[in-house]
């Protein structure tokens, strides 16, 4: 059943040379369709029923993909040398084309037509390699044609002229993508259609008439070609274009070859150019380099030592080319204008990006009416040099502007936060409902029965997902066991599962004001995992023996089955403490803990660890609308503190476990200690008010350490030293006591019942580069972290002041300034918080 | 990389336990006692075995048993130019010892004491696999030289790429980096008489490649065993019998 035929392939890098490389041709591949007779229906994925199997080209994939998309397109055969195409041309789109080839509710068919013996063609002399392409599309449709015989139409789908007249010359039914929709009778698909770019179609036949109007806006971008010769002899310089948040005409470009940012001025030199694109710069003369505005307030904030020094002659550049696009859909809203007189045809609308990185992008709409007051998405196709904005096509709606729903989706796809619910495949991975201890579990000999302990968990008042509970027992010997217990969420996750891999997709949840987005499923978070009270639960351990000094004298980790006594709030654990009358066990077991956790907690800041009291905010939220009314600063009381201690020295004994048995491949945390140039602005301010700190001390330096921001990382890949982390002061750190809402504490968990000999550790471990990464999905700021201000502002170095520009305010460090604070809307629908010092 | 499409595809067209096309000949060098070539795709190996005969350096002589002596060596021609260290370095030093061993487990040396065993393998054309190859012709030559041996010793190669076990690797599939298992069988007697590992694997998932590279083996055997018939057969043919 095997034909070899070998073909010759050349070119690979700078040289030419020849490859050879082995084509089987097979007669096992099938059509695709339930209705055929001849072939294995087993894996057809075609509808039993269709009518017309649609037979894309290339270009229509890469480019109309949100089309695609669309549930309305379907019944669809993708070739396997079309997926070829597109994944050499876009990585992007061809892992959407995989998902919706892989989804099992769209009829999307992948035929490896490269690989059939009837369909596979050979390079015929003097052809292009994408005229053999187009060539082996059409002999794949006329395949399927004649091979399904009558049951259904096969059209092909191409927007190329050339291709669809030799399709049709051959007996092919072939549409272009827009004359396919339109027969669909659908106005709302006609949208997300890809108008084929200005530059191609419209050129010839608009500038003979209005040449006045068609004005080059741009200069072309240079070939190809150019820019790598350019590259290679050190004209143009090559870096990831970067757009200043604050001032969307402002860009830099981080240049290797030249070891400094290149600062591009103007949407003219950006030349097309988006945030993120891999573009060419050409430095410009040095007598058009911009003099270097007076410090702005904006600067000094950035301010990491280099570029305050070196800024009075900062290269300046243009784009020339662009070598790899950043081109994605964007959230926002159409900029409000007239109804055009005929409502129901086109309209061209401008839309305007909720990231104000993005210029304006050009939208063909026929449903203006039902978009204006609407935040959509919409994607960028393309941008010639004749239109002074990019041109683009609506994707979808989210829903009405000023809407809370709306609005936090918004934000939710601004940060790429998946908020989809979870899909069959990962539910049917839960343990059926309801769910409680089976007598399995209790006779397991790996899991300990501690249901008689009196373990109570102390949460935030509301806390569904409960993760940990606690317990403390005065020992005959006068010393104290104290225990941790963590839900054992790796009983239910287990590794390679569809739930597995959606939570590691996942990687933490995602608290909103009004919502969570779980990592895990509810049933899971909320009900099987979490250590609610009053039921029997499965966790994961750790006890220690402790003296009344709270020295450790013994540890041992186990899993267990807990029964929770009492499910604290923050609040009540503290009212229970400080209640003298109160004299129930629980309440004495609260406060030995609070006198151990105090004597910890005290010797932990000798050792130098610091507070990070970074102040966190509570919202006050409506009963019945759950819309937040108020904002306030969220309390820290010592039943928190007494909380986090336990926790801290949990996570301490388990990475000190987990290393021990996997000295290579643990996933610990580290907090690298802050170098003197992080400090030196800190230091500085310091200096003004009269203050002399030592750096070398940890305790004060709260303030700066956020640029050094804890990471994961893998025992192996660093040497013991620098497994320290600075901010806790501890020699060893990993996460072991969040696992419902955080991966990194699910990878913990195996590794640690690895090391105990209860579970083989599975292979991920083995490949540490795709540990951190999936660990490292961390912090997501909802909000931007500190707005700064306009260029009205002068920093003055030396006696640390800001003054303004025409010396009416001045103020120094630690000055109290009233602020006046207001909504404004200085363009319709983006209205943004504005604070003015008065 | 995608080395397994979701179609269950590789990228030359098999399927994940499939081997390539084998191919093999038996007396390709009239000189030689035996002599074959085998084929396993584009991977193309000559074999030309000496012996058994006198032993040329006398102070290696063994009493009770023969000598086998192995030199495996790539033509100059047979990678295009992926640049490989020429003949003597430690790859093929490493291979022709490998070989060597191999078919020494399975020569029943002691029925030839005081001679020389001497095994010629030269790759032509390298497409991965090739120790695999060299090992299969060896067995073949060996045959046709009529040396007595336990059993017709095959091998072959399979790794685990895109959490998939795959039969037989070639060149693109082989230098992923990603885990490469040879083995060297007896499908007769049912013995593992090399087993060679590249990078790393879970012993459970290790297990179902190395029976995945077992089961190769045996295909290996029975196409060796008919080339073997038929050569037989074609003798038999020629002598008039």
């Amino acid at each position: 059943m095997l034909h070899s035929k070998t073909f010759v392939k050349k070119t690979r890098g700078g040289k030419v040379n020849k490859q050879v490389r082995e084509h089987y041709l097979r007669d096992d591949i099938y059509c695709g369709a339930p209705i055929c007779k001849l072939c294995d229906s087993s894996a057809a994925r075609l509808s039993p029923s269709a009518s017309t199997i649609l037979v894309l080209d290339t270009n229509v994939v890469l480019n109309q993909i949100d089309l695609l998309e669309n549930p309305a397109i379907d019944d669809v055969v993708m070739l396997s040398v079309v997926l070829d195409e597109v994944k050499n041309k876009n990585m992007g789109v061809y892992n959407r084309v995989r998902a919706l080839c892989s989804n099992s509710l769209r009829r999307f068919f992948v035929f490896a037509n490269e690989h059939h013996k009837d369909t596979f063609v050979k390079e015929m002399a003097k052809e292009s390699k994408n005229d053999r392409n187009d060539r082996a599309i059409r002999v794949a449709a006329q395949w399927y044609q004649s091979h399904l015989g009558g049951a259904a139409r096969v059209l092909l789908i191409t927007n190329d002229k050339e291709n669809k007249r030799k399709a049709i010359a051959e007996g092919i039914s072939a549409e272009t993508i827009e004359s396919y929709v339109k027969s669909l009778d659908r106005p709302d698909l006609l949208d997300l259609v890809v108008q084929p770019s200005s530059e191609d179609v419209e050129m010839e036949e608009v500038e003979d008439l209005r040449p006045s109007k068609r004005k080059v806006i741009f200069t072309e971008h240079k070939p190809m070609s150019e820019i790598t010769s350019g590259l290679h002899r050190g004209i143009y310089h090559q870096g990831k274009l970067r757009v200043n948040r604050y001032n969307p005409f402002e860009a830099y470009v981080g240049s290797e070859s030249i070891g400094d940012e290149i600062i591009i001025y103007g949407r003219t030199n950006m030349n097309r150019a988006f945030d993120g694109d891999i573009v060419a710069v050409e430095l410009l003369p040095q007598d058009q380099w911009h003099e270097e505005k007076s410090l702005s307030i904006a600067d000094a904030v950035q301010g990491s030592a280099g570029d305050t020094n070196a800024v009075s002659s900062r290269p300046s550049g243009c784009v020339v080319g662009i070598i790899k696009r950043n081109w994605h859909s964007y959230c926002g809203s159409l900029e409000p204008m007239p109804m055009p007189a005929g409502s129901g045809g086109t309209a061209h609308a401008l839309f305007v990006s909720k990231d104000r990185r993005i210029p304006k992008i050009r939208i063909h709409t026929r449903q203006l009416e039902n978009l204006l007051d609407k935040r959509i998405i919409v994607a960028v196709d393309s941008w010639d040099r004749l239109s002074r904005y990019p041109s683009g096509h609506y994707v979808r709606t989210i829903g009405e502007i000023g809407d809370r729903d709306t609005e936090s989706e918004v934000v939710l796809i601004e940060n790429d936060i998946n908020s989809r619910p979870f899909s069959s495949q990962v539910l049917a991975c839960l343990p059926p409902l309801p769910w409680s201890v089976s007598s399995e579990d209790l006779a397991n000999p790996i899991r300990q029965d501690l249901r008689d302990l009196r373990v109570f968990s102390v949460d935030p008042p509301g806390c569904k997902d409960i993760d940990d509970a606690l317990h403390c027992t005065a020992l005959p010997s006068g010393n104290f066991e104290v225990g941790v217990h963590i839900a054992d969420v790796t009983n239910f996750v287990h590794p390679g599962s569809p739930l597995d891999d959606e939570a590691s997709q996942r990687g933490t949840s995602v608290y909103l004001v009004e919502r969570r987005i779980d990592m895990l499923p509810k049933p899971l978070t909320e009900d099987i995992c979490s250590l609610r009270s009053d039921v029997e639960r499965l966790a994961f351990s750790v006890i220690w023996e402790m003296t009344p000094e709270a020295d450790i004298i013994s540890t041992r980790y186990m899993k267990s089955v807990i029964k929770s006594c009492a499910a604290l709030s923050y609040i009540e654990a503290q009212a229970r403490m400080d209640d003298s009358r109160l004299m129930d066990p629980l309440t004495t077991d609260l406060r030995n803990m609070n006198v151990l956790a105090k004597k910890m907690r005290s010797r932990r800041i000798e050792r130098g660890a610091l507070t990070l009291a970074s102040a966190e905010v509570k919202f006050q939220i409506d009963t019945e609308t759950h819309d937040p009314l108020d904002i306030g600063m969220y309390q820290i009381r010592e039943a928190n503190q007494m909380v986090e201690e336990f926790m801290l020295a949990a996570n301490v004994a388990v990475a000190d476990k987990i290393l021990k048995h996997f000295s290579l491949c643990s996933l610990l945390r580290r907090h690298p200690s802050p170098t003197r140039e992080m400090l030196e602005p800190l230091l500085r301010t310091a200096a003004a008010v009269g203050l002399n700190l030592d750096v070398s001390s940890s305790k004060a330096l709260a303030e700066s350490l956020d640029r050094a921001v804890a990471v994961y990382f893998c025992s192996g890949d660093l040497s013991p030293p620098e497994y320290h982390h600075y901010g806790l002061a501890a020699p060893l750190y990993t996460h072991f006591t969040s696992p419902i809402r955080r991966y990194a504490d699910v990878i913990v968990h195996r590794l640690l019942s690895a090391s105990l000999g209860i579970y083989k550790l599975p292979s991920i471990f083995q490949d540490r580069a795709q540990l951190t990464s999936i660990a490292d999905k961390g912090p997501v700021y909802l909000t931007a972290r500190s707005e700064k201000g306009g260029g009205e502002w002068f920093v003055d170095e030396q006696q640390q002041k800001i003054k303004k520009m025409d010396g009416s305010l001045s103020y120094s460090v630690l000055q109290t300034v009233r602020i006046h604070m207001e909504v404004v809307e200085p363009q319709p629908n983006r209205p943004k918080l504005q604070l003015t010092l008065t | 990389m995608e080395f397994v499409s979701p179609e269950g595809l590789r990228l030359d067209g098999r399927r994940p336990m499939e081997m390539r096309q084998i191919r093999a000949e038996i007396g390709a060098v009239a000189k030689a006692d035996g002599s074959a070539v085998f084929e396993m795709g584009n991977t193309k190996v000559i074999a030309a075995v000496y012996g058994p005969r006198e032993v040329q350096n006398r102070s290696q002589q063994i009493n009770d048993q023969a000598l086998v002596r192995c030199d495996y060596s790539m033509a100059n021609f047979s990678t295009g130019d992926r640049m490989r260290k020429p003949k003597g370095d430690r790859r093929s030093t490493e291979i022709s010892l490998v070989i060597r061993q191999t078919m020494e487990a399975c020569i029943l040396t002691h029925l030839m004491p005081r001679s020389q065993i001497d095994i010629f393998v030269q790759v032509l054309q390298a497409d991965g696999g090739t120790r695999s190859a060299c090992i299969n012709a060896a067995t073949l030559a060996l045959a046709d030289a009529g040396i007595p041996m336990r059993d017709l010793v095959t091998s072959c190669s399979s790794g685990y790429l895109n959490s998939t076990p795959l039969l037989d690797l070639n060149y693109v599939e082989d230098s992923a980096g990603g885990p490469d298992v040879t083995v060297g069988f007896l499908p007769k007697l049912d013995k593992v008489t090399l087993l060679q590992m590249d990078s790393k694997l879970p012993i459970d998932i290790f297990e179902k490649v190395m029976q995945l590279a077992i089961e190769g083996c045996k295909a290996i055997a029975n196409y060796i065993r008919e080339i073997m018939l038929e050569n037989t057969k074609q003798l038999e043919y020629r002598r008039g019998i």
